[in-house]
């Protein structure tokens, strides 16, 4: 894997890991439509957005008011229907299918609500499979591996297959593979959403401290929420979605 | 995504579906195998009959004759135009000076006449006709004595003979051994030639001497019936053939120099009325040309040809032969394909299914930084993996398929009472190509859902339950 630097290097992005405007994603009269039938279904409708380097943004809203595809949208998942979006200066509306594979695979982690962990693989191999996929050295995987569960407290489980443990601790290991390649931007889309008040509270404690941690760099949050309590207590801003465009901005912190 | 973390999670992915994918690989298998069964029967019955070749010393042999009395025609045995440059050359004897010029060819080990007549070989009370050929002493090593019982001639001038088994087999009484005839006599009644005293000793004919050609110029001979005893020290387990070069031909062996002593009236001598011993030296109705490889043959054939005279090698024959040969093995070839071509289609089958299961773990891949080149290259890897995979085992089972035919096919031979020859050859190129082969045609199975693998949607492909 290249190093941060060179990585941002080639990407064009200054090594403040920010754009020129100081904003880690942003995202310019940004639409998703999809036809279905006869019917265009505007997920999203000219939304503006931007959120800045190291800023933990919650966005909320009701089932299909489109904030997952916004999340999809950043995430280089998926592609406008017009407008620009742009992760550390780079429009990602623009980049080629290569170049969105690697956007993904290092300045973003993605986290989902279903954990989506590889059931066949334990806990380390899914862990290994964004160094694998950034072609990083055999060698120096096994102490980034062992790094990123330990963070995320499942050193002890990396011979576990998923389905041998827990939701909260599915959902941890899923956070440490998100966070194994570095990246500075984390999303996450729903993280809570299956597990239970406890296990969802530890869940959004770790991705506080991954937001804050006590020592070294914090990173970019985006999380999809639908529960307004958590994005109050943890986000520093929430952006209330309805229908396919903002409908609401709040400043917390 | 680097090969050696395609490859191990290609075989990976197959593990999971063990069932399945094996039974894909064992499709696989199966068509490599009826391939590789197919075709090394083909390459085996090539080798079987170019072994028979080559022991007959027939790969290496030119014969030649003047063109004027070649039963090869004017052109020669060779497929050239009728305007080829060799036909332009006047035709010449095959006197002692073109014997020395054609032995002095680049890559000629030596040229000797050719001896070859019909005779009566008597034992009484049995007697049989038979074509005698005269063998020089560098036939003992050319393989057409191969498996002889006795000994070859003491000497290049020894009264001695050697039998092909089946004529052995017609001289002895019911119930003999052929070898039986080891160390016996066998009384051999041929024509002989006796030159006619020179024209000035002759009464004058009618015949106008400005009529004759240069072979017809030399005096005549005429014909006597004539008997000679030789001890058999010899008899080959061979039996006879027919054909116009080699020694396969004949039922009898003699020392080439005794035969040529024995003036012998040889087939085409009456075309050749006028060949007998002048005073210019010797005329040969044929002489025959070894060559110190059957590469270095067509090259002997052209020059000789190009000297004058009329030439013939099997070269021609065989090219034919392996022209039929390789057709031969194209139709096995293809018919062993075909079972691969059904086995493509399982491999087919096998990944697109594969696609449906794991829809949602290229989903993952794909969030999680997989290139759409790294979702097809693992689907290729994991259709490699299985054409491998099933090329190896396939060779093997192709290889016992082959041995069992040979074994059968000896058991079934020597019942009949035949001697079983090996009809079965895997040559390493086979084992190869077989394996490449089954590698490539399940790279070009896995193009179809490779192709479609890479082209999932992320979104949709996360959202599948």
């Amino acid at each position: 894997m290249k190093p941060l630097r060179a990585t941002l290097r080639s990407m064009n992005v200054p090594e403040t890991s920010t754009s020129s405007n100081g904003f880690a994603i942003r995202a310019e009269r940004v639409s998703r439509h999809y036809k279905m039938g006869e019917a265009l279904i505007r997920a999203v409708d000219e939304i503006s957005l931007q959120v800045g380097a190291g800023e933990f943004l919650a966005l909320l809203g009701a089932s299909g008011s489109g904030k997952s595809t916004l999340l999809n949208l950043m995430a280089g998942l998926d592609r406008p229907s017009s407008g620009a979006i742009l992760a550390l200066g780079r429009d990602l509306a623009t980049m080629s299918s290569q170049d969105l594979a690697t956007h993904r695979n290092r300045t973003i982690g993605i986290v989902f609500q279903s954990f989506q962990l590889l059931p066949r693989m334990t806990l380390e191999e899914n862990v290994e499979l964004p160094l694998r996929l950034a072609e990083m050295p055999r060698a120096d995987r096994p102490a980034r591996v062992r790094e990123a569960l330990e963070r995320v407290g499942l050193a002890a489980r990396t011979r576990h297959r998923p389905t041998e443990l827990s939701g909260g601790e599915q959902q941890r290991a899923a956070i440490a593979r998100a966070l194994v390649n570095q990246p500075m931007i984390l999303l996450a889309d729903e993280p809570t959403g299956n597990l239970d008040t406890k296990t969802g509270e530890e869940i959004m404690s770790l991705i506080a401290q991954i937001h804050r941690p006590p020592s070294g760099p914090g990173r970019t949050i985006v999380m999809v929420t639908r529960e307004r309590a958590l994005a109050e207590r943890y986000a520093d801003r929430i952006v209330t979605l309805s229908d396919g465009a903002i409908s609401r901005e709040e400043r917390l912190r | 995504m680097k090969i050696g973390d395609l490859t191990e999670l290609a075989a990976r992915n197959l593990r999971e579906a063990v069932l399945r994918n094996s039974l894909t690989t064992l499709g696989i298998s199966v068509g490599v195998a009826s391939l590789v069964a197919l075709l090394s029967l083909g390459v085996g019955l090539q080798q079987l009959v170019d072994r028979s070749v080559a022991r007959a010393g027939l790969f290496d042999t030119v014969s030649v004759r003047s063109r004027q009395s070649s039963p090869f025609g004017q052109r020669g045995g060779g497929q050239r135009s009728p305007r080829d440059a060799a036909d332009l050359v006047p035709p010449r004897p095959l006197d002692d000076a073109a014997r020395k010029e054609i032995a002095a060819l680049p890559n000629v080990v030596e040229v000797n006449p050719e001896i070859r007549f019909t005779a009566e070989a008597r034992r009484e009370p049995i007697s049989q006709l038979v074509m005698v050929a005269g063998m020089a002493s560098s036939s003992q090593s050319s393989g057409t004595l191969d498996g002889l019982n006795g000994h070859f001639f003491s000497s290049s001038d020894a009264e001695e003979a050697i039998l092909q088994g089946d004529l052995a087999k017609r001289l002895v009484e019911a119930g003999q051994a052929p070898a039986s005839l080891l160390g016996q006599e066998i009384t051999l009644r041929f024509a002989q030639r006796q030159a006619l005293p020179p024209p000035s000793q002759q009464a004058p004919t009618d015949a106008p001497n400005q009529a004759v050609g240069p072979d017809e110029e030399a005096m005549g001979f005429s014909i006597v019936p004539s008997e000679k005893k030789f001890l058999v020290v010899g008899v080959t387990p061979t039996s006879e053939s027919g054909g116009q070069v080699g020694f396969n031909n004949a039922g009898m062996y003699l020392p080439l120099a005794v035969a040529e002593k024995l003036q012998v009236v040889q087939q085409g001598d009456l075309r050749d009325v006028a060949r007998s011993t002048t005073a210019e030296g010797t005329r040969y109705a044929a002489l025959s040309i070894r060559a110190s490889s059957p590469t270095a043959v067509a090259q002997i054939e052209s020059s000789v040809t190009h000297m004058g005279f009329a030439a013939f090698s099997l070269i021609d024959v065989t090219r034919n032969l392996r022209t039929f040969f390789a057709i031969f093995d194209m139709f096995l070839g293809i018919f062993g394909s075909l079972a691969l071509a059904v086995a493509s289609l399982g491999i087919i089958n096998t990944l697109v299914m594969a696609i449906l299961e794991r829809r949602r773990e290229i989903g993952v891949l794909k969030a999680l930084g997989a290139a759409d080149r790294d979702v097809r290259q693992l689907f290729f890897a994991e259709a490699g993996v299985m054409g491998l995979a099933g090329g190896l085992f396939g060779v093997l089972l192709g290889w016992a398929i082959g041995r069992a035919i040979q074994f059968a096919t000896m058991i079934y031979l020597k019942r009949q009472g035949m001697n079983p020859p090996n009809i079965w050859s895997v040559p390493w190129w086979l084992v190869l190509g077989a394996i490449a082969f089954a590698v490539v045609v399940s790279l070009a199975s896995g193009i179809y859902p490779a192709s479609r693998a890479a082209q999932l949607d992320p979104v949709e492909a996360l959202r599948y339950e």
